[in-house]
């Protein structure tokens, strides 16, 4: 109980006072996590939405491979891209490991999934209602499309923040191919770790609370505009 | 054969659409005949009201016309034509439950008037725009209000107009005005019958008795999948020439079972 | 290919591709000369670089990227190139990480010791023994939990030599008294802590562990407990990627005069953690 307290009382005061070793590290968990976020939605977004218009052979078993990797282990992720991004891996001229990018890239391939299976869900019950009116206005396939992610649009602000929910809070794949390195690859979660190796677990445990601020912040923000917007606009 | 229908906007296409002929149409779900071994031939360009007690196949029946869903066999044909994208570009279908986009009213009415195949409307002379549109359907006050936070009778009044937007020569209904606020009905009634006069072809179901009266030409009545009556509406609901149709003008006759 | 473009147009995918090329550009690094060094969690979480590096950077402009991992990972990943310099203390994995032909030539560095650490009460009796290895097979004897690290480590490797001398084989009671964590050493210390059992740990890191609660340091001294950490170069001849020139001028400098007056003058709670030992 001391302990939480203490954390709570080194929270404050890291923040407060600007430590710039705890401004770095939060900048860089959110540029990682943010990055990743947009890229997922690129790849993410067109896939959901081809398996929730589309008609095609294997839509039931790529939602199923969709819906299983959700729930892909980060540190497997981690590992798998470490394999491909290392010296010795068919990528590993890139010169990417121990990089931010390495770290971006890890968490696309764990957040893609997330984006493309919660948005085909959105954009296939919207399109269960509009299908039958866009079929009788003969509405092309792209256009219905548009129309689809158009008119979801606060819904999938929804998925974006699942994905980035994921994203900054995982530890294992950015620990492998980020390396943790000071300065350069050090996370929140990565610095959490560490700290509670070091058996800092106040300062851990005062990190954790700023990690979990930051998400409620960012969550409460969106959800705000969502559904201010939603309300001025479509009832 | 059947006569072109006139139409003072020069559509796309000038084809002849009727007479509407279905052959021994069958349409089975699950092992239940919806449609029953369908025969019909529509010729009359004015307005045709299909009635019948609830289960007895009439909103599939428009489907079927519309091309929305496919018939298990049989045929259906337009001016001796299946019906297809380009018919179907001819016509428009007004749901019983409005289907709308989450956008406000004028943007419902641009969607539909930017589909590429209806760009081509706008540059000609008839040519309406979301405002005129609006103004038909009593809305223009509500322009920008969001479509979804209409009353159902405004939701079913801009369905309609979109309906419209297409220009179509033939106009389905599907109880499109099912409880609806009276004001709602009386200005859906009136549109319809405007487009009669102006040469569209108009295919109403309805469950109301007084509004068939009011608007029907002729009537299709049909029971258990098929037709039983067609005829004038003078003739229908003077003298109706079967039992079920009797039962089903007196009021004895509501729900029917399909066929197995 | 027209549609693709039309999907484009829509206004939030303009939005969205602006913010993709604005993060992609953002992916700069902070400096251009920098080398990787695959080292230890024991010399990381010590604090030994934080302290020890800023001078180097300061003397040659090269930033030193540490990624801290245990001993084998470390050298798993300078296998895979992965890394231009490795700073370990397991002997043996470092000399046939040279024969293998991975790492060129290998130089002490420092040393500091291993000691047993474990709760105040000392259930086992290990305070005086005669030896670590007979420490050990009081602790076994007792039916003590003792944690390892179990992670293929430095410190993994030493305790499984220990265990040798003691003819006695642990892992045949793994998850009943003796438990491996498989992670790093401060980990391993907090579940020590945790189970209040023993535990074997490198001096530096208990030193700067701060989550000691009930356990005390109770076994230390024997020989056997030497904790040598060696510099390794990645043979370029292997990975012609490795920054030869700037790994040598970081491996100099640790071995020269004042990279061990750097070492020396680490204190920690008025107790040095490392001693300089390069020949």
């Amino acid at each position: 109980m001391q302990d939480i307290l203490q954390s709570l009382l080194l929270a404050a005061n890291l923040v407060l006072s600007g430590d710039s070793d705890l401004f770095e590290i939060i900048g860089l968990s959110l540029r990682v996590s943010l990055s990743a976020v947009i890229y997922s939605i690129f790849l993410g977004l067109p896939l959901g939405s081809l398996i929730a218009v589309g008609n095609f052979r294997g839509r039931q078993a790529l939602m199923i491979v969709l819906n299983a990797l959700m729930g892909l282990p980060p540190v497997v992720v981690g590992l798998v891209v470490y394999l491909f991004l290392s010296r010795s891996g068919p990528l590993g001229w890139m010169e990417l490991l121990y990089t931010p990018t390495a770290m971006i890239i890890a968490q696309v391939i764990l957040i893609t999934p997330i984006v493309a299976a919660l948005s085909q869900e959105i954009l296939s019950q919207l399109f269960e209602e509009y299908d039958e009116q866009f079929r009788s206005l003969n509405v092309p396939r792209w256009v219905a499309v548009r129309a689809l992610l158009w008119d979801a649009r606060f819904n999938l602000v929804t998925v974006g923040l699942a994905g980035f929910g994921r994203a900054v809070a995982e530890v294992g794949a950015v620990m492998i191919v980020g390396g943790n390195i000071d300065h350069l690859t050090r996370v929140m979660t990565t610095a959490i770790a560490l700290e509670t190796s070091k058996g800092n677990l106040a300062l851990a445990l005062a990190l954790g609370l700023i990690l979990i601020t930051i998400s409620l912040l960012v969550n409460a923000g969106l959800f705000l505009v969502k559904t201010r917007s939603q309300k001025q606009k479509f009832g | 054969m059947g006569q072109a229908l006139h139409h003072p906007n020069i559509g796309p296409y000038d084809e002849n659409l009727l007479p509407l002929v279905i052959e021994s149409a069958w349409y089975d779900v699950g092992g239940q005949n919806l449609i029953n071994g369908l025969d019909l031939r529509i010729e009359s360009p004015d307005i045709t009201v299909i009635m019948g007690s609830n289960g007895a196949g009439k909103s599939i029946l428009l489907r079927l016309i519309h091309g929305l869903l496919e018939l298990t066999s049989g045929a259906i044909k337009w001016g001796g034509k299946a019906t297809d994208n380009r018919l179907r570009q001819q016509q428009s279908l007004v749901f019983q439950k409005p289907v709308l986009l989450r956008r406000t009213a004028s943007q419902n009415l641009d969607f539909v008037l930017k589909l590429p195949q209806n760009r081509r409307l706008k540059r000609g002379p008839n040519s309406s725009t979301s405002a005129q549109l609006l103004k038909m359907v009593g809305l223009h006050d509500k322009a920008n209000q969001p479509a979804r936070s209409l009353s159902g009778g405004e939701q079913q009044r801009l369905a309609l107009a979109r309906a419209l937007a297409t220009r179509p020569k033939v106009l389905l209904l599907d109880e499109a005005t099912a409880s609806l606020d009276p004001a709602s009905i009386s200005i859906i009634e009136n549109i319809v019958l405007e487009q009669k006069a102006l040469g569209v072809k108009v295919i109403f179901v309805t469950h109301d008795l007084a509004q068939a009266k009011r608007l029907a030409d002729e009537v299709v009545f049909m029971s258990r999948g098929r037709v039983l009556e067609h005829s004038k509406a003078t003739e229908f609901f003077l003298h109706p020439k079967t039992e079920v149709a009797n039962a089903y003008l007196s009021g004895t006759l509501s729900v029917e079972e399909t066929h197995q | 290919m027209k549609k693709v473009l039309a999907i484009l147009s829509f206004p939030c995918m303009k939005t969205l591709f602006c913010v993709v090329v604005v993060t992609a550009s953002q992916v700069s690094y902070a400096n251009d000369r920098f080398i990787t060094l695959q080292s230890t969690t024991s010399t990381a979480n010590s604090g030994l670089y934080t302290a020890i590096l800023p001078a180097f950077r300061e003397e040659t402009g090269i930033t030193v990227n540490v990624v801290p991992v245990g001993t084998g990972q470390a050298i798993k990943n300078a296998e895979n190139g992965d890394g231009d310099v490795v700073l370990v203390h397991a002997r043996e994995a470092e000399e046939k990480f040279i024969e293998d032909g991975f790492g060129v030539e290998r130089f002490d560095v420092m040393y500091n010791d291993f000691i047993l650490v474990g709760p105040g009460s000392d259930p086992a009796g290990i305070v005086g023994s005669d030896s670590a290895s007979m420490a050990l097979h009081k602790i076994s004897v007792s039916g003590s939990i003792f944690v390892s690290r179990g992670d293929d480590s430095g410190t993994h490797k030493k305790e499984k030599r220990l265990w040798d001398d003691s003819n006695i084989d642990p892992i045949s009671d793994s998850g009943r008294w003796y438990r491996e964590t498989g992670s790093g050493m401060g980990a391993t210390l907090n579940a020590a802590v945790g189970m209040n059992a023993y535990t074997l740990t490198d001096r530096g890191t208990w030193i700067s562990f701060s989550n000691k609660q009930n356990l005390e340091l109770l076994y230390q001294g024997d020989d056997a407990l030497f904790n040598q950490y060696g510099v390794i170069l990645v043979n370029p001849e292997r990975h012609p990627h490795v920054k030869q020139q700037e790994a040598q001028i970081f491996i100099d400098w640790v071995l020269g005069k004042n990279g061990q007056q750097a070492i020396s003058s680490y204190m920690l709670d008025g107790q040095q953690l490392f001693f300089p030992n390069a020949k």
